[in-house]
């Protein structure tokens, strides 16, 4: 197959998964219950983005990654914006490669 | 009669440039790859344009280099991606109002980074999702992502490894940043997320990482079902 073909196959079965709740959601009358699910979905997979996943940030050095998502949880904590969070993650982990590493 | 513009576009534009610049050095590291695996710059920016899923465009551009064939590498990619399938169904939460149309172009701008901005993100901007800022968010997110590769592709590949560990380390300071707050406020939802994690980092032990982000997150947010009340 060439790489184009490749490509549009790519973007084809990336899409669907994408599109189908739009397609069926307004269609089915769902229980109470699948409403609280929907709404614990952010939370749960925000989790399990997180973690462990930061921890391979640098994958020979997992401290790295776990200090980086410390100062964001500190920062985040303390409610200032996301882009601050983001920077301060960052800087630590620029700042300990450059110490340690 | 002067054009209408949703006044949403430009808040959306100023919530996505944090994901835009945590995709752009990510990017360029997809595109430089890509220049590897024998896809020239044009192949690579239509891979960003098209698919506009990181983790499986690096996926798929490893098992080029390692000689996949085409058919593992789209089954990969489906599974690999499949997760947005349950992110979108939380997204369309906010879309109820649109026309199909809309829903369907916004849609396909789900990511990650774009899903978790438009769940959790009230606590930043206090924004309504009108169709304008999603646009506005997922589309500027969209560029950073695509025009990263383009310069990744083009072999201007200036930004050294350690800085793109560190921008990697952003992103998830992104995904922090939208769930510590949110989460400080309600018992449930934190120990959802906290059950989540727990969760993925035992079954990412046993499973492919993808399978393990969807199982953990289907099965954490079931949690919320016995331990969230009943207000709507």
């Amino acid at each position: 197959m060439n790489t184009v073909l490749l490509i549009l196959g790519m973007a084809l079965v990336t899409y669907l998964p994408r599109l189908v709740p739009v397609l069926f959601m307004d269609r089915f009358q769902f229980p109470p219950w699948f409403y609280k699910w929907l709404k614990s979905i952010p939370y749960a997979a925000l989790g399990a983005l997180i973690f462990p996943g930061v921890l391979w940030v640098d994958p020979d050095q997992p401290l790295i990654g776990l200090l980086g998502g410390l100062t964001a949880l500190a920062l985040s904590s303390l409610k200032v914006h996301v882009t601050l969070v983001m920077g301060g993650s960052i800087c630590t982990v620029l700042i300990l490669q450059y110490l340690f590493f | 009669m002067k054009p209408r513009m949703d006044p949403g576009i430009k808040s959306g534009i100023q919530a996505g440039m944090p994901i835009a610049l945590g995709y752009f050095p990510i990017a360029i590291a997809f595109g430089a790859l890509a220049g590897q695996a024998q896809l020239n710059w044009l192949e690579g920016v239509m891979m960003s344009g098209l698919v506009f899923a990181g983790a499986s465009q690096f996926v798929a551009v490893s098992m080029i280099l390692a000689g996949s064939g085409s058919l593992q590498i789209l089954t990969t990619t489906f599974f690999l991606n499949l997760r947005h399938l349950i992110m979108s169904l939380a997204v369309n939460q906010q879309m109820k109002e649109f026309s199909l149309a809309r829903k369907g172009g916004l849609s396909f701008f789900i990511t990650d980074e774009t899903f978790a901005f438009l769940t959790l993100g009230d606590e930043i901007d206090g924004q309504d999702k009108t169709p304008g800022f999603m646009a506005g968010l997922m589309i500027t997110a969209y560029l950073g992502w695509v025009s990263g590769t383009l310069v990744g592709g083009l072999g201007a590949n200036f930004i050294p490894p350690q800085i793109t560990t560190a921008m990697t380390v952003g992103l998830y300071g992104l995904f922090i940043g939208l769930l510590v707050p949110p989460a400080l406020k309600s018992r449930p939802f934190a120990l959802i997320a906290i059950l989540s994690m727990v969760l993925n980092w035992g079954l990412s032990r046993c499973l492919d990482s993808g399978w393990a982000i969807v199982l953990s997150t289907v099965l954490a947010a079931g949690l919320g079902i016995s331990i969230l009340g009943d207000e709507k």
